[in-house]
Parts: structure tokens; C-alpha cells; sequence
């Protein structure tokens, strides 16, 4: 079952005796989660994704635009109709619930030829139970379990309806690291398990690139890019998204082309045919460092971290954006500083150049384009 | 003892003498004048120790009158008053427009004196030899007999006082409920209507559990609030509450404590200290109920 | 299903909504009728002239000739003017000497360190749960004995100290962070200076909160007053309406009665108008009435 958005346009009214009009949170999104795949919604705080999220799940009803489900119109429908499971932020527990009831409690709702057994209920909530493993827990309340137990149970309860659709809103941000990482595998797993096609909303990262087949970046309520992380990540749209994707987060600098040549405070970096003449903002990926001793970059180091597999080194330059340049290097090819300076030639497949004015990507030839 | 120390007793002794003198002190004393048999309020002497004061009140017939009348009031006023307050505090909360105006339109009598809001009411309820009053007009529209709720018949006095009493003790309650409302997380209930619950089933299952501490903070204030009636009383039917046959168990302590049928304080203090046994008891009875049905749900 | 079956359905929804909305608001504007008729009634009453009023057999919802000869009566025949300025008195005085000693009271709780403090505190807790009804007897001797029946003192003193709120006031005074109070004694202030320059104007909304709230409960306190006072000099507003209806008036001049209420209503009901939020929220962490 794929999920189909069309212009999908959501606004809501000012808030505020002054103000007036509406604030648009969402603006003509259009994108597709395809059948069985885990998607992941991702964007800067503010930035519409929950509501979108909201509009899919039909509790908040969109100003303009059509949802489909499987190539049925389900824009109109309430949400019990829809067929989807949903993972609040909090999980929303019902604390007096014991872990069963919880779990049991959509079942219930069931009328008319829908409506189960108590005896079926059981078996439906248990099976669910087993799936994402939570059998022994069955008879405690919600507040005496941890919070990556919680999840589970939250997931348990969005599934036991069978739905066609599993949403979830941040489903990781209430938990600590640890917890974090064995989680987002336990979602992984579970979706694997189910061929469920998933949406999750977040807004960091990692997380989405780590776990999504696909991922469809967000701000200000419009679309900023989608596609396979692997793929977003080597070829951003934007110098928000480039700077979005990635831990340590890309280098960007100010610099200029001239003549088909790459400019950073004057100095020439990189040659970039194909691109044309003016300001640009050079993004360089903490990995698209490589040292080297006559190299055309130079910064002046300010330390090195050793991190093991890998050595981050900590330099400055005149023309960057922020305040340190990270370059991420194999410890083997590690040179000495000279006079206090680190030089670098920039590897082509990892250098981004945007526009000035609007961010917008500027390409250049001379590598592989990727698209 | 250090400097210190002596500050901080300095700034408490002003409280401290106050509290001592007007709050532990009287309690003792309560208690002991509860036991002195035929105390004398001129000569200030008593004749025993005993029991007698409480022998003598539990069958003094104004006092039963005026534990049946308080039960009675309890009985009535609790349940309807928290259940009415639970269902304009839901509406409330289901509203966004205007809600601000009927909040504050349901605080005003929170704010009023008792005794001048009392007067409103014996006035709407009279009837007198010039009018049948307000309340039998509107009776006379569905077709019922006038009936005088002042002076009448005993029901007709005791349907007022609860009335009354409801209207006073409402504007609490469903301010404390609309915050108690207001306290779920929006969170449950967008998950319920994902689950496409129903609205009673959302209200029994998940609202009301959810809100239940309060719910019983309520009660429970609310029993011992009702058993305290009093100026409620006095302002529909005046001072001489034991004429009207609505006299409530605080007036018995106060009438034998001063005006015509004045200057018992042993009996006073004695009926103070049944009273004080029953709301007692009342209370633990309460909340050993909510405990035992709660499990855990409902926490104080 | 069908595009055209899911928007009928969708119709079908919102129709349900619609009236569902229009019910509510029916039944609370029911309920603010019934509770704003009293204040309506006593309004029109009392703007009816004796005469008026007591040839209408059949009540009558309005007034085309209103007047305000009840408003003169209700200052003239009876000593109104002096029941509003006892009572002026009282809940002033009251709430003031009761602010500055819960002041002084909480801040020893929440600042200042001395020997007992905890039990003593655990004793005032326990305090709280002592009902007025079980000590006004022994008050009522002690006043008495003193001799201060009819007095301004002895209205006041036993209505000046209220456990709830030093305990409030205490719970505020422990939110004002222990920096502020090491910083001003590193810099040698005393902590009477402390208490007036630094946690006064820090604690002000609780302090505004808790004294609007006695003077509600003074305007409206009716026990005592009646207990320790038969003169009528001394008479509160709640006593001085009982008066007023047992003796003042003659008891069949209803509209001046009405009158005296809506003197006596007016002025909290103002107060309510000019500090809702305050008092709606003073209200909910904890006060009950009577």
C-alpha cells in the first residue's frame, strides 16, 4: 500500500489578536512513500513535517491537496476509517492501562461485522505482543516499564489493527543514545518483519539516513529534497540540505569562480569546469579533505583529535563559514604541520558549490554525476 | 541558643502566639469542656467530669433534626454537585469561542457574600400573601401547584437549601475540573481517535480515569464542606434555624453557644466534637473506598 | 470506498459535529442563565418601587420605571453605610496585619535555619487540618473573658492567622534560588532588608493572590462577626443583612432589601472583574470556601 501525496497544502489561522491571515505550515507537498518501504520525514523543528504526519493520519484535516492510499482518495476520510497506526512523540500511554489493555484497547473500539471476540482480541493483542516482544510485560503499567519498553508497547498497540499505514511522530527522541540506537534497529526489524509501509517524522539526522529506505527533506513546509539517504547525502539540491545531512556537518566556504577555477580567499582549490563566473558558497564534506604536502588549501591547525578508527583534524581558514574546518582523515595520512599550517587538496566528488543568493546547487563536470 | 535561631523565632513568634492562642489552645480546651458536666458560663464552675454533655446532645431531638438534615444535604449535594460540575466542566472544555466569558460567568458566585445571595433566593422562592413568587409562576406554566419553599412543607425547604447549596459550592469545583481537564495530554485523545474511539468511550475509559484524583480531591472536600453547612441555611431561612426544622449540626453548635437558646458551651463543644468525629470518619471511609478501588490508578 | 460515498459520509460527520456543538453551547448558556438570574433579579428588584413591586401579584421581568428611592432608603433607615465601613475596616485590617505576620512566619520557614524547624512545620502542616467550627467556642469564651465583645479587636484577632497561607507563601519564598540570599549576605544585608528589597517583589503575584483572597473570605465572613457582636455599631455586611432582614425595613420591603445586596455584592464582584486570573488561579491551588 503506497502513500501518495498531492499539493498538499495545510494553513492555519494566525494566532494572536493582531495578526492576521494564516500561517502556512505546509506548502504544495507532493511526494510518495512506496509500498513496504520505511521512509523517513526529516527537517528542522518548525518545520511542518508532524503536521504533514497529521494530514496522513487524518487528524488534521488539509486546506488544499489529496492524500491517497493505494490510489484510494482518503482526503476526506476520519482517521479509524484510514487504516493507520500511529506512534505519538510521548507514545501516549493510557497509564491506568495495564500493558494487555493498552494493547487491546483499538480492538475494542471494533462495531458492527468488524467487531471481535474477547477471545480473538486476545490472540490478535498476544500475537502483536510477540512481534515486537514484549510477552513478560504484559501485566505491568505503562510508568513501571523503561522508555524503549514503552515504545514497543506504543508499536504494538498502533499495529494490532492490522493497519495499512504505520506512522510515527519522533519515535526516538524521548530516549537516551543508548537506547537510541538499539531502538531504531528494533523499527528497522519490526518494519522488515511486517512489510508495513512506514512513515517516521524526525528531526534528526542520523536517525533517518541510518534506518530509511528513502528520505524526504522538509523546511519551512516545503520539499526540499527526497531520495535514498546514500544518495541525498552525495548530492544535495541545496546548501540546506548539505548542510542538514552529516555528522560532522559539512565545511562550507566562502568562495568564487573564475575562469572554471575555485577560489578560496583567493587562492585557487579546485578546478571546477563548467561552472560559471561569480560568488559562490563551496560546501566540503569533512571527509573530501585529503592531506597533502604541497596541497592547494591551507589552514592553520588548531588541534587534532584522535578518535581511533579515524583522526579529525581541527584547523582554520580566512574564507570559512563558522568557525573551524573539520577534516576527517585515515591516521596514516596524517602529515606534520609546517609553520603551524595542515594543506589539503580537496577530493572533486565531494565538493558542493551553491549559489550565492538563493543556495541553489551549481554544478560542475569533471566527476561522476550522480543522480 | 544562637542568633540565629533567635531571628527566626522572632519572625515567628507573632504567628506562633496567634496560632497558640486562637487555634491549639481552643482545641484542648474544647475537649475539656466537652467533659465538664453542668458548667456554668456566669460562675465559670462545673459540677463533674463526664460524659453527660454528649448523653445530653445525642438526645436532644434538635440535635437528631439537625444530623438528619446535614445528612440529607450531604447525601444530595455531593453527588449532584460533583456530577453537574464534571459535565459543564466537560462542555467547557469542548469549547474554544467564548469559553473565557462562561468560566467567568460561572466563578461570579464564588465571589458573593453567602447571606446577600441567600436573601435573592428566599426571594425568588417565597411565597407571601401578595405574590406566589417567581419560582411558582414558572412552577404554574408546567401546570404545578403553587408551593411556598420558605416556609412549607419540610421537603419543599430541604429541595431549596440543596439547590442553593449547589449553586454555591459549583463555581469550585468546575473551575478545579476544567484544570484537571486541561491537564491530559492532547496526546491521548488524538491516539484514541486514530483507534476511532467513540466520544462516551473516550470520556469513561480515558478522560475520567485520567482525572479521578481530582475527582476524588473533590469528593472528599466536598463531604466535609457539606457537613459544615451553615450560613447557607441561615440566609434562606434566618437565625432560628430549630423553628424552621433546618437547623444543621454547626448551627446546634452555635445556637447552644449564643443568642436565645445560648449559653451552653459544654453542649457546644460537645456536639463540635461529634461533628468533628463524623467528618472524620466520613473522610477515612473515603478514601480506604478510593484506595481499594484504585489500585494504584488513583493516587492522593 | 468511493470518492462521492466518503465525502457524504464526511457531511454526515460534520452535521453530527455541528450539533453536538450547538447542544453545548445551549446547555452552558443555560447554566450561565441560572447562574446569573439571582444577580438579574436583585438588580431589577431592587430598581422596583415598594409600591410597584407589591402590586405585581404576578412577577414581572422588568421595570420601565425604575428608581432609586430604595438605594436612599437602604442608606437612610438602616445603618448600611456604617456596615460597609466595618466591614471596610475589618477585612483592611485583617489582611494586612495577616500578610505581614505570614510574611515574617514563612520566611523563617523558608529561609532561616534554627533547631525544630522541621517538626515545627510538620505541626503547622497538621494544623491546617483543625476545623474552624471546633475552636470558635473556646474563642468565643476567650474574647469574652478579655472583654472585647463589640470591639474591632476582638473581630480581628482570631481571624488574622491562616496556616494555608504561610504554607503557600513558604512554598513561593523556597522557589527564590539560595544565590540570591548567599550573594545578599556576602554583601552584608541584613535579612529584614533581604525579606522587603529582594523576596517581596520576587514572591509579589503570590502575596496579591493570597491577600485578595482574605479579603474575599473577610467580606464574606459571617460566624464570628455574629458571635462576637449584638451591637449593631459593630455589625459586618453579612450581619448587618441578616439585620436588615429580620428587623430592618419591615420585613415586606423586598426591593430595598435588594438594594442593600446589590450595595453589599458590588464591590467584590468588582474586585473578581479586576483580578480574575489572579483570583481564579489563588483559587485552584487550594482554597475552599468556608
Amino acid at each position: 500500500m503506497n502513500i501518495q501525496l498531492q499539493d498538499l497544502t495545510k494553513q492555519f489561522p494566525a494566532r494572536g489578536k493582531k495578526a492576521r491571515g494564516a500561517v502556512t505550515a505546509v506548502r504544495d507537498l507532493t511526494f510518495e512513500v512506496p509500498d513496504g518501504k520505511l521512509v523517513g520525514l526529516l527537517g528542522p523543528s518548525g518545520c511542518g513535517k508532524s503536521t504533514t504526519l497529521n494530514m496522513i493520519c487524518g487528524l488534521e484535516t488539509p486546506t488544499a491537496g489529496r492524500i491517497f492510499f493505494g490510489g484510494e482518495d482518503v482526503t476526506a476520510l476520519p482517521p479509524e476509517l484510514r487504516g493507520v497506526g500511529m506512534v505519538f512523540q510521548n507514545y501516549a500511554l493510557y497509564p491506568h492501562l495495564t500493558v494487555l489493555q493498552n494493547i487491546t484497547f483499538p480492538l475494542e473500539n471494533l462495531k458492527g461485522a468488524q467487531k471481535l471476540t474477547k477471545a480473538e482480541m486476545r490472540r490478535r493483542a498476544l500475537e502483536t505482543a510477540a512481534l515486537v516482544q514484549i510477552e513478560p510485560l504484559l501485566d505491568r503499567k505503562p510508568k513501571e516499564l523503561s522508555g524503549g519498553q514503552q515504545q514497543r508497547v506504543a508499536i504494538a498497540r498502533a499495529l494490532v489493527k492490522a493497519p495499512r499505514v504505520l506512522l510515527l511522530d519522533e519515535p526516538l527522541s524521548n530516549l537516551d543514545a543508548r537506547l537510541r540506537l538499539q531502538t531504531r534497529e528494533e523499527i528497522c526489524k519490526i518494519q522488515k518483519k511486517t512489510g508495513i509501509t512506514t512513515l517516521f517524522v524526525t528531526h534528526d539526522q542520523e536517525e533517518a539516513m541510518s534506518i530509511s529506505d528513502f528520505i524526504v527533506v522538509m523546511r519551512d513546509g516545503v520539499l526540499m529534497q527526497q531520495g535514498a539517504p546514500q544518495q541525498v547525502y552525495d548530492d544535495p539540491a541545496c546548501l540546506f540540505v548539505a548542510k542538514f545531512l552529516g555528522t560532522p556537518p559539512i565545511n562550507v566556504f566562502a568562495g568564487e569562480v573564475k575562469d572554471g577555477m575555485l577560489l578560496l580567499a583567493g587562492q585557487k582549490a579546485l578546478p571546477v569546469p563548467g561552472a560559471p563566473d561569480g560568488e559562490v558558497w563551496a560546501g566540503v564534506r569533512p571527509e573530501g579533505f585529503a592531506p597533502a604536502a604541497g596541497g592547494p588549501v591551507a589552514c592553520a591547525l588548531s588541534r587534532v583529535e584522535v578518535l581511533g578508527r579515524d583522526t579529525s583534524i581541527v584547523c582554520t581558514h580566512p574564507a570559512l563559514e563558522g568557525d573551524t574546518v573539520r577534516a576527517i582523515v585515515r591516521p596514516e595520512e596524517l602529515t606534520a604541520p609546517v609553520d603551524g599550517a595542515v594543506r589539503f587538496a580537496l577530493k572533486p566528488d565531494k565538493v558542493f558549490l551553491f549559489g550565492r543568493g538563493d543556495g541553489q546547487r551549481i554544478r560542475f563536470g569533471g566527476r561522476a554525476a550522480r543522480a | 541558643m544562637d542568633r540565629n535561631s533567635k531571628k527566626a523565632w522572632l519572625y515567628l513568634l507573632p504567628s506562633l502566639v496567634l496560632l497558640g492562642l486562637f487555634l491549639v489552645y481552643p482545641l484542648i480546651d474544647v475537649a475539656v469542656y466537652s467533659l465538664e458536666e453542668c458548667f456554668n458560663f456566669a460562675s465559670q464552675t462545673y459540677q463533674g467530669v463526664g460524659l453527660y454533655n454528649y448523653s445530653y446532645v445525642l438526645h436532644d431531638p434538635y440535635f437528631l433534626q439537625a444530623v438528619e438534615n446535614t445528612f440529607v444535604l450531604v447525601i444530595i449535594t455531593v453527588p449532584v454537585s460533583t456530577i453537574l460540575a464534571l459535565v459543564i466542566s466537560t462542555a467547557l472544555s469542548s469549547i474554544r469561542p467564548l469559553r473565557k466569558l462562561y468560566q467567568t460567568v460561572y466563578f461570579l458566585p464564588y465571589v458573593t457574600n453567602t447571606l446577600a445571595v441567600g436573601l435573592v433566593f428566599m426571594v425568588l422562592f417565597q411565597r407571601t400573601e401578595y405574590t406566589d413568587g417567581l419560582v411558582n409562576l414558572m412552577l404554574a406554566w408546567f401546570g404545578a401547584g403553587p408551593v411556598d419553599f420558605i416556609n412549607g412543607p419540610h421537603w419543599a425547604k430541604m429541595f431549596v437549601l440543596c439547590f442553593y447549596t449547589v449553586w454555591v459550592v459549583l463555581p469550585f469545583k468546575i473551575l478545579v475540573l476544567t484544570s484537571a481537564l486541561a491537564s491530559v495530554n492532547d496526546e491521548y485523545y488524538k491516539a484514541a481517535r486514530v483507534d476511532g474511539t467513540s466520544r462516551t468511550r473516550i470520556f469513561f475509559r480515558i478522560t475520567l480515569p485520567m482525572i479521578s484524583p481530582m475527582i476524588v480531591y473533590l469528593v472528599i472536600t466536598g463531604f466535609i464542606g457539606a457537613f459544615k453547612a451553615y450560613s447557607d441555611a441561615v440566609a434562606l431561612f434566618g437565625t432560628d434555624l430549630n423553628a424552621a426544622g433546618m437547623n444543621t449540626i454547626v448551627g446546634y453548635v452555635y445556637d447552644m453557644l449564643y443568642g436565645d437558646s445560648g449559653g451552653y458551651p459544654s453542649y457546644a463543644s460537645a456536639a463540635a466534637i461529634l461533628l468533628f468525629v463524623i467528618v472524620l470518619t466520613i473522610t477515612c471511609i473515603n478514601l480506604l473506598v478510593t484506595r481499594k478501588r484504585g489500585e494504584g490508578g488513583v493516587s492522593l | 470506498m468511493n470518492h462521492e460515498a466518503c465525502e457524504q459520509k464526511r457531511q454526515a460527520l460534520r452535521r453530527r459535529d455541528n450539533l453536538r456543538r450547538a447542544l453545548t453551547y445551549l446547555f452552558l448558556s443555560f447554566w450561565a442563565v441560572v447562574v446569573l438570574f439571582p444577580f438579574y433579579w436583585m438588580v431589577l428588584t431592587s430598581l422596583k418601587s415598594y409600591g410597584a413591586y407589591n402590586s405585581e401579584h404576578v412577577p414581572v421581568f422588568f421595570t420601565t420605571e425604575p428608581t432609586l428611592e430604595n438605594y436612599r432608603n437602604a442608606f437612610t433607615a438602616v445603618p448600611l453605610g456604617g456596615y460597609l465601613l466595618n466591614t471596610l475596616i475589618f477585612a483592611a485590617v485583617t489582611t494586612a496585619v495577616m500578610v505581614v505576620v505570614s510574611t515574617l512566619a514563612a520566611y523563617a520557614f523558608a529561609r532561616l535555619r534554627f533547631r525544630g524547624k522541621n517538626l515545627l512545620f510538620g505541626l503547622f502542616l497538621s494544623m491546617m487540618m483543625i476545623p474552624t467550627e471546633l475552636v470558635v467556642i473556646t474563642n468565643f469564651v476567650t474574647i469574652t473573658n478579655w472583654d472585647l465583645r463589640n470591639s474591632f479587636a476582638g473581630l480581628i484577632l482570631p481571624s488574622i492567622t491562616s496556616v494555608f497561607y504561610i504554607y503557600l507563601l513558604k512554598e513561593n519564598f523556597e522557589q527564590v534560588p539560595d544565590e540570591l540570599y548567599r550573594a545578599a549576605k556576602v554583601d552584608g544585608t541584613s535579612d529584614l532588608k533581604y525579606l522587603w528589597k529582594v523576596m517581596i517583589p520576587i514572591c509579589r503575584p503570590t502575596l496579591v493572590t493570597i491577600t485578595i483572597l482574605k479579603l474575599i473570605e473577610c467580606w464574606n465572613s459571617y460566624v464570628w462577626p455574629r458571635l462576637i457582636t449584638d451591637d449593631p455599631a459593630y455589625y459586618l455586611v453579612s450581619n448587618g443583612i441578616q439585620e436588615i432582614r429580620e428587623n430592618g425595613f419591615g420585613r415586606e420591603n423586598i426591593p430595598a432589601m435588594m438594594a442593600a445586596v446589590v450595595v453589599i455584592s458590588v464591590p467584590l464582584i468588582l474586585l473578581f472583574l479586576a483580578f480574575r486570573n489572579k483570583i481564579m488561579e489563588g483559587v485552584s491551588r487550594g482554597g475552599t470556601k468556608g
